[in-house]
């Protein structure tokens, strides 16, 4: 008796060590898995608190401070990225840089997901009317090759980081509302959403609580790939002098004034580029590992 | 199919009437008054009102959009504030630097998107597969007038094998097309090898290779074809990206085409010929997306239309 009593208490143990399968947990089981994107994730991690701790770490003023003596200057230890053509510091211009383009690239998607998504699940759950006149809109937008898109509403704005921001997040919302739309016409007919109905659930707890969870993962996959678009057409839209205006550092706007020194001073063009690259690198790497580790397409393999 | 395609002009009309509005509405929300714009700067108010009434911008909107309509549907789209040419010429003369710029980045982009998908797909998850894929992610990481930037200092300047910017001889075009088509080609390259990587699991590559065909025989006859379908979709959607991206390459490479003079015209507010291009752009766009519709049955024959 003794001892039956106290096998079953060393084996209670060993059952709570195999932990609940959350969908949390098998997430992060098949992302662990997935080292670039791991990587890339840190990456981001790193970039975002560069970017937030930008103004107390960079070494010089990013748009007003001007080293007469070094113009257009070589990488070295006082300038690790050297001098641009007005003799502000391209290191410090590049970390401001980041803030801005993070924020533009996350504002403007997030914007853009979350009026597409909504758009979504009305199309999705409602049908007729209401999906054939959002469908319809978004087909116009579509219509409109991204970036011409945004020159337009930029057009009618006016320049400036705020419109860009703005214009790039209305290009995000056919593809988000589509996307959810799908989604939602699928789950909708599932048998769990009906045992809700039955119940008595009203539609916006069937949309919100049921049919929106089913959503997500798509919707943050998308996220991570859209943001590093994004900031590839927000760095566009400054190159071509339509976004952040000067002295702010952007990195579209900081390539664009570079190009009159590429014979002379090819680091003026080389950094910024970069920094474009590896963000917008980062985060595609990132929306692939996501992908990968959300789709349960891949499991069954 | 004939159907079919007259069946699809016409399901375009009601986008194309809706951007044509939106196209109008711009001007109308566009900050300033056109018609002093189009008077010029030291214009008298009197001469504006005459400017005003001349364009018809005095009349009330319905009247002004049906006018619009008319003069898109002559082929008229007024005149530009800038050049004072009318707007038809100024995009006739830029028309085909622009369309040959974009079919020759389309036609390299898809050759070798589609053979990088191709190799990645068959040696999956072995070295050419990752060398081919890491390419690809760089590739729609790039942005492509950092990416004309980098070609035009290393090819143009350092090495001066090809000449910079213009537009006269074909080996103008060789930077110009491969800094636009670069990240389609990376698109096409992970969209090919996803398409075809679903394809090898299916069952009758199985039986193709149980019933003995050689490897090759498998993979062109019986793969590519199947995996070809979305690939075409994708090619379709792609062709939108390069009429946009063409815009940011031509200021790169100072390219005599549309998205220069769509830039300028932004810049200058010069409202008839932003109206005539994006409506341009769009038009091309949906007839793009047609003809892609109708390719789809043509490689697909299970597909059938109504």
């Amino acid at each position: 008796m003794a001892t039956s009593s106290l096998a079953t208490l060393s084996a209670a143990p060993a059952l709570a060590d195999e932990r609940v399968r959350t969908p949390w947990s098998e997430f992060w089981r098949k992302f662990k898995r997935q080292k670039v994107a791991m990587v890339a994730g840190a990456f981001v991690v790193v970039l975002v608190i560069v970017a937030i701790a930008a103004p107390w770490i960079v070494p010089y003023d990013a748009e007003n401070y001007f080293d007469y003596d070094a113009l257009n200057a070589q990488p070295s230890l006082a300038h690790w990225f050297g001098v641009d053509a007005l003799g502000r510091d391209i290191f410090s211009r590049i970390l401001m840089g980041a803030r801005i383009s993070l924020t533009a690239g996350f504002l403007a998607v997030a914007a853009g997901a979350i009026v597409g998504t909504l758009l979504g699940l009305v199309a999705g759950y409602k049908e007729g009317w209401w999906d054939r006149i959002i469908m319809r809109i978004c087909d116009v937008l579509f219509a409109f090759p991204g970036i011409l898109l945004a020159i337009g509403i930029v057009a009618i704005l006016g320049g400036g980081m705020a419109n860009v921001i703005v214009a790039v997040a209305v290009f995000s919302i056919p593809t988000f509302a589509r996307l959810v739309r799908g989604n939602t016409l699928a789950l909708k007919h599932l048998t769990y959403i009906e045992a809700a109905r039955s119940l008595g659930a009203s539609t916006s707890t069937i949309v919100f609580r049921h049919i929106f969870p089913g959503t997500v993962s798509a919707v943050v996959v998308y996220f991570s790939l859209r943001i590093g678009t994004s900031i590839i057409t927000a760095a566009s839209l400054s190159f071509l002098g339509m976004g952040a205006q000067p002295p702010t550092p952007e990195w579209g706007a900081m390539l664009d004034a570079a190009r009159s020194d590429m014979l002379t001073a090819p680091h003026e063009a080389i950094f910024p580029a970069l920094a474009i690259f590896l963000t917008v690198l980062a985060f595609n790497l990132l929306g692939d590992g996501l992908r990968d580790a959300l789709d349960p397409k891949i499991e069954r393999r | 199919m004939t159907q079919y395609i007259v069946k699809r002009l016409l399901g375009l009309l009601p986008t194309l009437v809706l951007v044509g509005f939106l196209v109008f509405l711009i001007v109308h929300l566009l900050p300033g008054d056109p018609a002093r714009l189009a008077a010029g700067q030291d214009a008298t108010p009197e001469t504006v009102e005459l400017v005003r009434k001349d364009l018809g911008l005095d009349k009330p909107l319905p009247q002004q959009f049906l006018r619009f309509v008319n003069g898109v549907l002559h082929w008229d789209f007024g005149q530009s504030l800038r050049t004072k040419r009318p707007v038809a010429t100024e995009i006739g003369e830029r028309f085909m630097p622009t369309f040959w710029l974009t079919v020759w980045s389309m036609l390299w982009s898809v050759v070798f998107g589609m053979a990088i998908g191709i190799v990645s797909a068959v040696w999956r998850n072995r070295w050419p597969d990752r060398v081919g894929m890491t390419l690809a992610v760089s590739g729609i990481s790039f942005p492509a007038f950092a990416l004309g930037m980098v070609l035009m200092q290393v090819f143009a300047v350092e090495l001066n094998w090809l000449p910079t910017v213009g537009n006269d001889t074909w080996r103008h075009y060789i930077l110009p097309s491969i800094t636009l088509g670069a990240a389609v080609a990376a698109i096409m390259a992970r969209f090919t090898r996803s398409s075809f990587v679903d394809i090898l699991g299916e069952d009758f590559i199985r039986t193709a290779r149980a019933k003995g065909l050689d490897e090759q025989r498998v993979i062109v006859k019986h793969g590519l074809r199947n995996a070809l379908i979305p690939v075409v979709t994708m090619m379709g959607l792609q062709f939108g990206f390069l009429l946009g991206g063409s815009i940011v390459v031509e200021k790169v490479f100072n390219w005599p085409g549309l998205g220069r003079l769509l830039i300028d015209a932004v810049d200058m507010r010069d409202y008839p010929v932003i109206q005539a291009l994006v409506l341009l752009f769009s038009l091309e766009f949906i007839l793009i997306n047609l003809i892609v519709d109708v390719l789809y049955g043509l490689i697909n024959p299970t597909i059938r239309y109504r």
